[in-house]
């Protein structure tokens, strides 16, 4: 009996500690976590920023002040050891986040998350994600200026991580039960590679290939034409191209391939986007230009941003960076303000490739050339590594062969992505950083190859400018719209647009410059480029906005940033109401109706006309395209500009009919049988959740990088706005940064984003921004003109060198 | 003076020391010990070691907390999920503490049984 009682208690002792000890899918070890000596507790409580504290290796002493935003403002004596402390104070606050991020963009989930993480890492492998951040990161450490300033970046992060007890991890390692591991120059390569793939990470080409088998070369024109009329491009239109003496690609006489394609890899938010503008002197209140920037991305917390100031005695600059990469990425100096919006273009094809027998050689040509194999060896949390094996042609990644989303055996499609091509970003923003004026500026931005931006520029001397920027194939008209044979050079990129072919503009004759993700340019800049999901409606209320009248003070800058206008709305709305037959309307449909009838098109929270628009246009436009609703095969439905076209223009076409009733159903009969659909559907949700205010229906939130878990996001953040929309909030999307530089001397800017400076949920900078983010409100940015701060610091640190 | 209390307090003594270098573990260590050294009788051997780390734990993790407006506790209970009540997150986490240390009092008291024959 007394050895039975001593073995249930060994028994019951041992489970408990093993069931405390351990992770059970997603539960945390239990008794390690709630420990308040080392778990969670430890957590609760904000950054430390006073005191002074050793950093090995650093030159001289750094000082850190922050402000009540908890901004840091640093000011060391030299650009390596400000690097150095950038480093540490963003590792500081963000550590997790950052290297979160570096694991998503390397395909590396897995080893932290488990098998679920599988398929996404294979996705990011095949990709090329790891390739093309070794070519950058080679291009990178091969510079003079960047190769050492990444280490010394690396080194800032590492020495905060090695001050770190397990008790100190943030709360996101103690959840999933790992710890940090050390930075490298390599991550950061990853970090600007994550940023690659989400602005220029994706493509529509084999999806093309598919509509073209199925509908044939003239209806597939008519579905996605090359031009749209009334572009309103980025450069002006009229810009003097003459200087441009390299001409277009010539085109060969090429076969598309019409293969078939049932699945593709995922594609980026196809909202991601952005809005900049600048004002020239002429243009703006006080004679000095105005600058302003807000980047569409994903809403999450932490948020993508962290705001710095970094000064040297050479240069002080301020703005919104990217953790894990060195240096201001949207900001401004003494001397100048930038921001990027992203320059979308077809810069990723597609190449059939025919492999021999044991797939070591791929033909070119008529010649066999050799296969290198790239092993992809993703560690997995739990359980064996899986290989993976994947081919690399010339053109980049087999992504496609027999080992994924395809089945043949002899054949694959390879990537060729200005991604993979190297280029050094980091350069672009080390000397932005630097730039003293408009030659500094084309100067820095000549590195940048991918993702291409719009860079949108402003100095203290009065000039604007814009520089579409980025690393561009030369291509003859049509090639890479579909599937290429990549048997054959002539379907190869032949050459790149030289750089100072770019298109640009500076201080245009109009007063000001702008960007929003439309077409680039008219149709007489002498190289190919077609509509590829170009914006057509944010670009045209903020140039209208900026032709509208003679002057512009910062808070016209501030009414445009939050502008409700829904021009997408305004084009087609009064159309469709026009021609819907309403005599067989219900009451409920009556009232909905004229509630979209005395509209005035703008998407204000408190408005319900914006939720049973966003509703019925969803309907309307998955009805017309039934189409294209066929499983096993990769499709892109048409663009909504061009279906609100076809309404207009050919609203009895074979397109419109609904193939699953007998009758044949025009434009027409879709508006009504989608609006009935959608009075019911907005009056169930009214039934459920009350009034369909936009606010409340479109419910924005921002959530945490771990699938939004809701513990750490924000939900129902009442702001207005929507797709296509100046405001481009959506539902988990929206302006992720909106800043106004006046280019006084020094600058005075306004800045906020949704978020907060803290990654840590337990403290309360963690999205204190978001409400005033929400109400249109910004904070003034504290530009400090000396190491000695000024008065809105609240705390200093002393970075000083090791003893 | 009375067992219970000299083992409630030795426990807390222990748990803390421990918990200073050691992981979670720690408060079953001192519940093992204080077991081994002043064994109690019946249901005390769980309760007395289970009462002292529900009030050692949730005193530190509820300071920890109300210095910080309860942000992150207030979270964690919405994680868990507690219905985002802190409260019951502090009272868990002693709950937890408690039947880790109540446990191993046990087992320790049984290994002292063991070992005064």
């Amino acid at each position: 009996m007394k050895y039975f009682k001593f073995l249930i208690s060994l028994i019951l002792t041992t489970g408990i500690f093993y069931g405390l000890n351990t992770k059970f899918g997603s539960i945390p070890p239990i008794g390690k976590f709630l420990n308040p000596y080392s778990g969670v507790w430890q957590n609760e409580t904000d950054e430390i920023i006073n005191g002074s504290i050793s950093i090995p290796n650093l030159k001289e002493t750094v000082t850190v002040h922050y402000d009540d935003q908890l901004i840091p403002h640093i000011f060391a004596q030299n650009e390596a050891d400000l690097y150095k402390a950038q480093g540490y104070i963003t590792a500081k606050h963000r550590l997790w986040q950052m290297e979160f991020q570096t694991y998503a963009a390397a395909g590396r989930l897995s080893e932290i998350i488990g098998e679920g993480a599988l398929n996404y890492d294979r996705q990011e492998r095949r990709r090329g994600m790891g390739y093309g951040a070794e070519q950058t990161l080679k291009d990178m450490l091969a510079d003079p200026i960047t190769g050492p300033l990444m280490q010394s970046f690396a080194d800032g992060v590492n020495s905060y991580i090695n001050s770190l007890s397990p008790n100190d991890y943030p709360v996101e390692y103690k959840l999933l039960d790992y710890a940090p591991e050390p930075w490298t120059t390599k991550k950061t390569a990853n970090l600007l590679m994550y940023m690659t793939k989400m602005l220029a990470g994706g493509d529509d080409d084999l999806e093309y290939t598919n509509i073209l088998r199925k509908f044939g070369q003239e209806r597939f024109d008519i579905l996605f034409p090359d031009y749209y009329p009334n572009n309103d491009p980025v450069i002006p239109t009229n810009t003097d191209w003459s200087f441009i003496d390299v001409p277009q690609t010539p085109q060969p006489n090429s076969q598309i391939v019409l293969d078939s394609i049932s699945e593709t890899i995922e594609k980026p938010h196809p909202d991601n986007g952005s809005n900049n503008w600048a004002v020239s002197p002429g243009k703006s209140y006080s004679g000095n230009a105005i600058l302003a920037n807000d980047p569409h991305l994903g809403l999450n917390l932490p948020s993508i941003w962290f705001v710095m100031q970094l000064a040297t005695p050479e240069h002080n600059s301020f703005g919104a960076t990217l953790p894990g990469a060195l240096g201001v990425v949207s900001g401004f100096n003494q001397y100048c303000a930038w921001g990027e919006t992203n320059a979308t273009r077809d810069v990723i094809d597609w190449y059939k490739i025919e492999f021999n027998d044991d797939r070591t050689k791929y033909k070119h040509d008529g010649i066999w050339k050799d296969v290198t194999v790239r092993i992809e060896d993703i560690k997995i949390k739990g359980r064996e590594n899986y290989k993976d094996s994947v081919l690399y042609t010339h053109h980049g990644p087999v992504t496609y062969d027999k080992n994924y989303l395809g089945d043949n055996a002899k054949a694959g499609y390879a990537m060729q992505w200005v991604g993979h091509m190297g280029g050094n970003n980091q350069l672009t923003l080390i000397k932005m950083n630097r730039g003293k004026n408009y030659n500094d500026y084309v100067d820095a931005i000549q590195h940048f190859m991918a993702p291409a931006q719009n860079f949108v520029f402003a100095s203290t001397e009065g000039d604007i400018a814009l520089w579409i920027q980025g690393k561009f194939p030369n291509k003859w008209k049509g090639q890479g719209r579909f599937l290429m044979d990549g048997s054959k050079s002539e379907n190869d990129w032949q050459s790149y647009i030289p750089q100072p072919f770019n298109a640009h503009t500076k201080n245009p004759e109009r007063g000001f410059v702008s960007s929003a993700n439309q077409h680039p340019f008219d149709s007489l800049y002498p190289y190919y480029n077609y509509n590829d999901g170009y914006e057509g409606y944010r670009n045209r209320v903020i140039n209208d906005f900026f032709r509208a009248k003679e002057k512009f003070t910062i808070q016209d800058f501030k009414d445009l940033h939050n502008n409700n206008y829904n021009l997408k709305a305004a084009d087609i709305l009064p159309f469709m109401l026009e021609n819907m037959d309403i005599n067989s309307l219900n009451t409920e449909e009556k009232e909905a109706y004229h509630i979209l009838k005395s509209w005035k098109y703008n998407n204000d929270i408190d408005e319900i006309a914006p939720s049973l628009w966003s509703n019925w246009w969803s309907k309307l436009y998955r009805l017309t395209w039934d189409e294209f609703n066929i499983e096993d095969l990769a499709l892109s439905w048409p663009f909504s500009r061009q279906t609100m076209h076809l309404y207009k223009t050919k609203g009895d076409d074979t397109f419109m009919d609904i193939i699953d009733t007998p009758e044949k159903e025009t434009a027409k009969d879709l508006f009504l049988i989608s609006f009935k659909d959608a009075v019911k559907s907005i009056n169930e949700w009214k039934a459920k959740n009350g009034d369909y205010k936009w606010g409340d229906y479109q419910a924005t939130y921002a959530g945490h990088l771990l699938q939004a878990l809701p513990a750490f996001s924000r939900f129902n953040i009442p702001i207005g706005g929507g797709r296509s929309i100046v405001n481009a909030t959506s539902e988990n999307h929206g302006p992720s940064w909106r800043m106004i530089v006046e280019m006084t001397s020094p600058p005075t800017a306004l800045g906020i984003y949704p978020g907060g400076q803290s990654g840590n949920p337990g403290s309360k900078y963690y999205d204190n921004y978001i409400d005033d983010w929400a109400a249109g409100k910004y904070n003034t940015l504290n530009f400090m003109q000396s190491a000695n701060g000024d008065s809105s610091v609240i705390s200093t640190q002393t970075l000083t060198p090791n003893e | 003076m009375n067992k219970s209390i000299i083992n409630f307090i030795i426990t807390i003594i222990l748990a803390f020391v421990f918990s200073l270098f050691l992981p979670w573990w720690s408060v079953m260590l001192a519940g093992f010990l204080s077991a081994l050294f002043v064994p109690l009788k019946h249901s005390s051997v769980f309760f007395i070691p289970f009462l002292a780390i529900v009030i050692f734990w949730g005193i530190y993790a509820f300071t920890l907390s109300s210095g910080n407006d309860f942000i992150l506790a207030k979270r964690i209970a919405v994680l868990l999920p507690l219905g985002g009540n802190p409260y019951v997150l502090i009272l868990v986490t002693g709950i937890i503490g408690g039947i880790a240390a109540g446990l191993a009092a046990i087992f320790g008291k049984q290994c002292q049984l063991l070992l005064k024959k």
